[in-house]
């Protein structure tokens, strides 16, 4: 019995700690809890009661078949298109960011030191002061080469390299640091060709810093605005997710019910991606920012 | 509707074969070639002349040198190739365009005017204003989410019982992008808290003196969880054996946090005053879904009376830098003063950064 009043203090203690975490938590989701209810709305509903909950929950297949319908946001190319420059910029990114840290650290003389320090001072460029000359830049490839990069996959995937490359050098760089030469060597006197050992030994080692890649640049590529809204442009044809809910929204400007519904059908792939990658995308994002 | 799928599917074969399938192949048939006729080297180099032995040896030939150099370059072709054209080349080439009167027509026939841009945004007391909101934002926005991501990270490290829910609940908002929250808290803050009444009757996005206060709320609200991580991993490395060791010694919880957390998370602490001031800086997408950059309000006093205005000209209160760079250049279409005024920014971000990890790394090795 002597111990229980310390016990019993250390219980109310946690219990109440564990109800503010529930309240915090129930704080954290009132904007998403406000968006599902708002887009079973209609227009007018909204506009009287915006914080109860719907009549009629059938509302929010009508504003989502309206959605689907609608050709100024067409939600189906849009996301197929933001499936396809993220996938496409994410391998790309990893594949040649690895290939070129690879060299970097394996070369081991002064021009790729410099070229190295050269990725790094990339990183603390920030995209507003590129952001004008690249525009200009684009307009100029295409009247030099005929070859159109704005509103194309190939303008915005390589210029995703381009501006991914330093922090993905940086991090492979890190780590293929650490990854004994011995296992090279021996492949070479096996008879793998260099590139085969890239390829064949390197690439497969450095697995844990590409999931952390792909997560980083993942976020960052799928909900980027500024970059798609120079190179493709609000009313493009490769429109990704974030530029056509911006459309949408400027169009309809003060139409909730389609504007919360097309916020609620651009998030949601994104957070049932993480209900079952969790753990990925938390360590990613953590161990990325720590390097 | 088939016409436009095929033209889709051919739009995507292209780039993934221009993209990936191309430079793989060429490289992959190059060393192949290169490894076929790896027969004994016929000596007829005493023939060539002097450039030919030289690039024999270092680039095209079977040595080992010359294997190792195509490597080199090959391997690094793509991805700095695609950085020096899309961000080193559209640097060196702002620093220039900034001391020209560019406008949006890219006609090349800009003119070399000097440093007059740089003139012109020091005297417009709109882009001061734009810069001093920055600033006080960025102040105001870090010290928000660093407080809340660190006691968030306490909250969630006390071994309670929901501890994988708070995590991955508050870390959530951080997965969406700023743009569509931007859109969600518009709502919000205008229609659904609106009807609350209390201090929210008035939408805080409105009026000039509380949208800066609105847009830290979003942001702590989305950035704080990502933040908390960071946190949490600091706080899950401080050795068991240090907190067991002050509890025996009977430290209070607040001596202990004080004495041994805080210190022992300093590096983390670095981490997160960085990523924050960076993120806070740059905001831009939030902003632009959000308010815009309005409302409109007056001038403060301090800054009209520097550039002796009698009267305060009206200014946007949420118009922080990089949305005035982008609207400068592309609703005004002066390409020239917005490329001067994000080489600005750019100098002042890099130098408060700099100052900001150098401080912070000095006080991490005296703690």
């Amino acid at each position: 019995m002597s111990t229980s009043p310390i016990k019993k203090k250390r219980s109310f203690r946690r219990l109440f700690l564990e109800l503010f975490g529930i309240g915090l938590l129930l704080l954290f989701f009132f904007p998403f809890l406000i968006v599902i209810i708002n887009s079973a709305k209609s227009a007018t509903e909204i506009i009287s009661t915006p914080l109860s909950f719907p009549t009629d929950w059938s509302n929010l297949l009508r504003n989502i078949t309206e959605i689907l319908g609608r050709n100024n946001i067409d939600y189906f190319s849009s996301f197929f298109n933001s499936i396809f420059i993220t996938s496409v910029s994410l391998i790309t990114i990893g594949v040649f960011s690895a290939m070129a840290a690879w060299v970097l650290v394996r070369t081991k003389t002064k021009y790729s030191m410099f070229i190295f320090l050269f990725f790094l001072a990339g990183m603390v460029i920030p995209f507003q002061v590129v952001m004008l000359p690249l525009v200009r830049l684009l307009e100029t490839l295409r009247s030099l080469t005929g070859i159109q990069f704005k509103d194309t996959y190939h303008g915005v995937i390589l210029a995703y390299i381009g501006f991914g490359a330093p922090l993905s050098v940086f991090l492979f760089h890190g780590f293929i640091k650490s990854i004994p030469l011995d296992i090279e060597e021996a492949a070479i006197i096996d008879g793998c060709t260099k590139p085969q050992v890239f390829f064949k030994i390197v690439l497969p080692v450095l697995k844990p810093v590409f999931v952390t890649l792909l997560v980083l640049n993942g976020m960052w590529i799928w909900n980027d605005y500024l970059l798609p809204v120079l190179v493709i442009g609000l009313g493009g044809s490769v429109k990704t997710l974030p530029l056509s809910v911006a459309n949408l929204a400027g169009f309809y400007d003060k139409e909730w019910g389609l504007i919360l519904t097309s916020v609620l059908m651009a998030a949601l792939p994104v957070l049932i991606l993480f209900l079952f990658a969790q753990k990925h995308i938390i360590k990613g994002m953590t161990s990325g920012a720590i390097k | 509707m088939i016409e436009k799928i095929l033209r889709r599917l051919i739009l995507v074969i292209v780039t993934i074969f221009v993209i990936l399938i191309l430079p793989f192949h060429s490289l992959v048939r190059w060393f192949k070639r290169k490894s076929r006729d790896n027969a004994p080297i016929v000596s007829d180099q005493s023939k060539k002349g002097f450039i030919t032995r030289y690039i024999d040896d270092f680039w095209l030939g079977n040595s080992g040198r010359a294997q190792n150099n195509r490597v080199f370059v090959f391997f690094l072709l793509p991805s700095l190739g695609a950085f020096l054209l899309f961000v080193i080349y559209p640097f060196v080439h702002g620093l220039f365009l900034s001391l020209t009167n560019w406008t949006g027509l890219n006609t090349g026939n800009e003119s070399f005017i000097g440093f007059e841009n740089y003139r012109i945004i020091f005297s417009d007391v709109r882009f001061i204003f734009s810069f001093a909101q920055t600033i006080l934002y960025s102040l105001m926005n870090i010290l928000a989410i660093n407080v809340v991501a660190f006691l968030l990270a306490l909250l969630v490290t006390q071994k309670l019982r929901l501890e994988n829910i708070y995590r991955a609940g508050f870390f959530m908002p951080n997965l969406i992008g700023g743009l569509v929250l931007g859109y969600i808290w518009q709502f919000v803050f205008n229609r659904a808290l609106v009807s609350l009444g209390g201090v929210f009757a008035n939408s805080w996005l409105a009026s000039g003196s509380t949208a800066l206060f609105g847009l830290i709320v979003v942001v702590t609200w989305q950035y704080a969880g990502y933040i908390m991580m960071i946190y949490i991993a600091a706080i899950q490395n401080i050795p068991l054996d240090l907190v067991e060791a002050s509890k025996i010694d009977g430290a209070t919880a607040i001596q202990r946090l004080k004495l041994i957390t805080l210190p022992m998370i300093a590096q983390a602490f670095t981490v997160a005053m960085f990523l924050t001031l960076v993120t806070s800086f740059k905001q831009f997408d939030t902003v632009m879904s959000l308010t815009q950059g309005g409302p409109a309000t007056t001038l403060p006093t301090w800054i009209g009376a520097f550039y002796g205005l009698a009267d305060m000209p009206v200014v946007q209160s949420t118009n922080l830098i990089a949305i005035n760079i982008y609207q400068e250049a592309f609703s005004r279409y002066q390409m020239g003063v917005g490329q001067a005024k994000a080489i600005v920014f750019f100098g002042f971000l890099l130098v408060v950064s700099l100052l900001q990890v150098y401080y912070n790394k000095r006080r991490e090795i005296e703690l």
